[in-house]
Formats: C-alpha cells, structure tokens, sequence
C-alpha cells in the first residue's frame, strides 16, 4: 500500500434512498494502469467523481497521495486537482471554444506562459494526437473519436501525474477504440502516468490493466491482474466473467468448481 | 393513509424548497466572489455586454417605442377628461422612468438573454464541461458565470435608460405627431415633474432587477441536475429554462413592488 497514490478506505456514497457505494476498500498503485469495470449503475463514474473530489462521499475517505481529497476546498482542493489530467466520456470540451482554445485552456488559466509558448506547445501536442489541421475547428465540426482526441490533449496539457479515463472507447467504432488504445498506450509512455480507467470495454481493455477493480452491489473487489479475475472462484466474479467475456475465459479448474457448486 | 401521504409530500416539497434557496444563496455568494478573483476575464465580459446588452437593443427599442406610444394614447384620452392634456408628458415620462421601463427592460432581457443563459449552462452542466472546467482546476465561478453577471449588471440598466428614453419619444409620436398636442407643453411638463429621485428610482430598480435576472437563470443551469422532477437531458434543460423565465419574471414583479413600497 505504501506506493498507493489514491485509496479509499471504507468508503460509502449515496443518492436519495439508493445506496451507489458500501464501506469501498481499494488502493491504486502509482504509474501502473487500473482498471475499473462493472455492470452500469454500479457506481464507475461516481468513484472517478470521488476521487476528483467532484462528490463527497457520506462516509470514510478517498486519499490521494496521502492527502483526503474529499475534505479539501478552495486553494487546496485546485493544487491537488493539478495532479489529474481527466477525459470524460464525451470528451467534456467546451462548446464556445475552438479546437485550439480548449487544448490551451489549461496552459493560459494555470500558467503564466508567454502566448507565444503556449501557441508552441499546443500545436506540438495536436501533431501528436493527429490534430493538425483541425485546430481552428468547434466540437460540434468534429467526430467522436476526433473529440476524444482534443480531450486527451487537454488533459495531457499540464502534465499530469495521475489521468482518468472515464469509459475513453464508448460510442466509438472498432477501429477508432483501437485508435484511442494505440494512444494511451503512447501518451503513458511518454508521460509515464498513473492510469485509471473506467470501461465497459470487457475483455479487450484488460490488455491495457496491471490491476483491477470490480464493482458491484455496493462493493468493490480488487485484482492484482487480469489473470486472477479468471481465477477467481468468487461467484459474482465468475458470472460477471462468463457474462462479459464468455465461458471461454473463465480457469478450467474453477470453472469444474464452480459447475460443482 | 392519504392525508399522512399529503403531509409527508408537503413536508418533502417544503425541505426542497429549503434546500434549493439555500443552494442558491451559496450559488449567488460564489458568482459574487468570483469577480473578485484573478484573472479577471475583460474580453468575456465585453463580448457578454455584446450578447446580453447589444443584441437586445433591437426588441427593447421596438418594445419601448410601442409602449410609450400607448401611453400617449390612453394618456391622452383619459386626461382630456379633465382638460389635463397638457400633462401627458409628465404622465409618459413617470410611469417609464419609474415603472414601466426597469420592468418591461427585464422582463425582456429575461425572454431574449436570461433563457439562453439558463439553457447555455445547463447544457454545460450536463455535457460535463463544468466538471471538466474544475478537474482543470479552473473555478467556473470566475471562469464563466462572474462575466455574466458583471455583463448583465452593466448592460440592464443600460438598456433600460434608452427604454425610458425611445419610450418617451413614443409618446411624443402618438400625443404630439398624431394627436396634436403642443410640443412645448409634452415636454415642459416633463421638465416641472421629473425629478432626480425618479430617475434614481429607475437606476436602483434596474440593478435590483438585473441581479435578480442573473441569478436566476444562471442559477437553475448550473444546478439542471438537482431540480425537482426535472430529469435529465434535453427534457431537463427545457424545464429549468422554463422555470428560469418564469421565476426571474416573478421575482422581477414582486420586487417592483417591494422597491416601489421602500423609495416612494
């Protein structure tokens, strides 16, 4: 636990009379990529909500780097959100503001760079991601694929530690999830961030993860790798394998087990 | 049964009530505070004063126009009941400085520039751009919604002088031009009756209302997702712009006659 850069201890989250998250235990390791997975409703967006301090939770703690972001306001609560770089579902770009102007966003509100400095760095980092060309556009002008593309521009922007995805591959086509995988996979090399990431995409984005995270009826279950989710003779985790990725997946040992019980 | 179902809802609608004006008041207070921090944004509010005040100027010329020239009308008709028809120009000017044009100004501005607020940042809101403004660590207070208020304050009571004054002109038009009163008792009558108190009245009436119209609209935006029984999406937005024009143009209403009550 001790190179954990966010936990949460016992963690509880409700809205209205539906309880989202019961007493949620799990610890995320730095510079690794974990995945966050589960059927809908079952509380992926509201954890990545808690960690960015966006929700607070109505028990326990989320940590990040040591630190409870869910008590931080103001100052402190900005400086922690520093350290994340976030592609939403949507891309989350702003619809007043061209191509340009949103990848710029971060540089010009929380940096005193030179525009001409700034005018460098984000024309580099739209050549990177496929964008040039595009950069006088609006969101409404764009592809979805082509808006996940300027969001994880503007979420590499600052640099960050520690980025979320938050289902980066939904509404996409086969060859343009693929596309995004091929650039988390380069961005994370290059940057060497720690990596979470909420998908649906079951199997194909546990070639991405190094550990993983179940959600489900209030809890969460946590996998040191893929390969352990197929070991696991947990029958929750067993049907929710069978469900997502089909009989195929699931370890012949546990499986006789699981037949037997 | 029914009647502890009636007073277990009437205590629910109560508590909502509660809950929404103390986020409101939370709302307000941040906005407020946001225009006191750096950096502050000029271009944003010039180019919102071109949205919420240039746009508008058409209607509310239109507006004012018609307005004051149904003013000289009945004016005109009902003071030369009494022989009075020289103090239409006392009565036109009065009832715009004081009345008609903080109030019609609002009213309009809520219809033109306070929906398409409410809309702009509900829609924000539910397409993720506000949470994605503070995971970039950039308060949307400051960023978005301090400009807009800023611009609303400059540009409500703006509009309203220039309604107060093509209103006049309008009933110059219907009383003088159409109905032939003299040109120098419209006027002169204007100059005996009006006093600064009046024009004041108006100023003080046109910011109350502009505040009122900000906060408002850009209020139930921002909070889309927390309105009673309004749902998400499309259908969502639609409801908290509704309930944006009609609760901006209530408050506007009821204050009109609070302030009124307080500078008579």
């Amino acid at each position: 636990m001790s190179n954990s850069v966010i936990e949460f201890e016992q963690v509880s989250k409700s809205f209205g009379s539906q309880q989202v998250l019961s007493g949620v235990d799990f610890a995320i390791k730095g510079g690794r990529t974990t995945v966050i997975a589960g059927a809908s409703g079952q509380g992926k967006s509201v954890t990545l909500k808690l960690i960015l301090g966006l929700l607070k939770p109505d028990s326990g703690r989320v940590l990040v780097k040591g630190r409870d972001i869910s008590r931080m306001r103001g100052r402190r609560l900005n400086e922690m959100r520093m350290n994340f770089g976030v592609l939403f579902q949507g891309g989350a770009l702003l619809d007043s503001l061209s191509v340009f102007a949103n990848v710029a966003l971060p540089l010009e509100e929380r940096t005193s760079l030179a525009a001409g400095e700034v005018r460098q760095r984000v024309m580099q980092i739209l050549e990177q991601l496929g964008l040039s060309g595009h950069e006088e556009k609006y969101p409404a002008q764009l592809s979805g694929g082509m808006k996940k593309r300027v969001g994880l521009a503007r979420a590499l922007m600052l640099q960050p530690e520690i980025m979320l995805f938050d289902e980066p591959t939904t509404g996409l086509d086969p060859e343009k999830a693929m596309e995004i995988y091929r650039l988390f996979l380069e961005t994370q090399q290059k940057f060497g961030y720690t990596a979470v990431i909420v998908s649906h995409d079951i199997p194909k984005i546990f070639n991405l993860a190094d550990q993983v995270i179940i959600m489900g009826q209030g809890g969460a279950k946590y996998f040191p790798s893929p390969e352990d989710i197929q070991r696991s003779s947990d029958p929750d985790i067993r049907e929710f394998v069978r469900i997502t990725m089909g009989d195929i997946y699931l370890s012949k040992t546990m499986e006789n087990d699981y037949e037997q019980s | 049964m029914s009647v502890l179902a009636y007073i277990e809802g009437l205590g629910e609608r109560t508590l909502y009530l509660v809950r929404d004006l103390g986020r409101m008041s939370v709302f307000l207070v941040q906005v407020v505070a946001g225009l006191f921090e750096r950096p502050f944004r000029l271009a944003e509010v010039i180019r919102q004063v071109r949205l919420i005040g240039a746009y508008s100027l058409p209607v509310i010329f239109f507006t004012a126009a018609f307005t004051g020239m149904v003013l000289g009308l009945q004016g005109y008709y009902t003071l030369r009941k009494f022989g009075a028809e020289g103090a239409l120009g006392s009565m036109v000017a009065l009832s715009l400085l004081r009345e008609l044009g903080p109030v019609l100004t609002a009213l309009m501005v809520i219809g033109r520039a306070g929906s398409a607020m409410c809309a702009e940042i509900g829609i924000m809101r539910n397409s993720e751009q506000l949470d994605a403004l503070e995971c970039m660590a950039v308060n949307p207070f400051r960023y978005l919604l301090a400009p807009k208020l800023l611009a609303t304050l400059i540009s409500i009571p703006l509009l309203t002088m220039i309604f107060s004054v093509v209103g006049i002109f309008g009933g110059y038009l219907a009383g003088v031009v159409l109905l032939g009163i003299n040109a120098g008792s419209y006027f002169a009558g204007m100059e005996q009756s009006v006093a600064m108190k009046d024009i004041n009245m108006g100023i003080i009436k046109s910011f109350v209302f502009a505040l009122l119209v900000v906060w408002i609209c850009t209020g139930r935006g921002y909070f889309v997702h927390q309105i009673r029984g309004a749902g998400f999406g499309a259908e969502g937005v639609s409801r908290a712009t509704t309930q944006a024009v009609v609760l901006s143009s209530i408050s506007v209403l009821l204050w009109d006659y609070l302030l009124t009550a307080i500078l008579l």
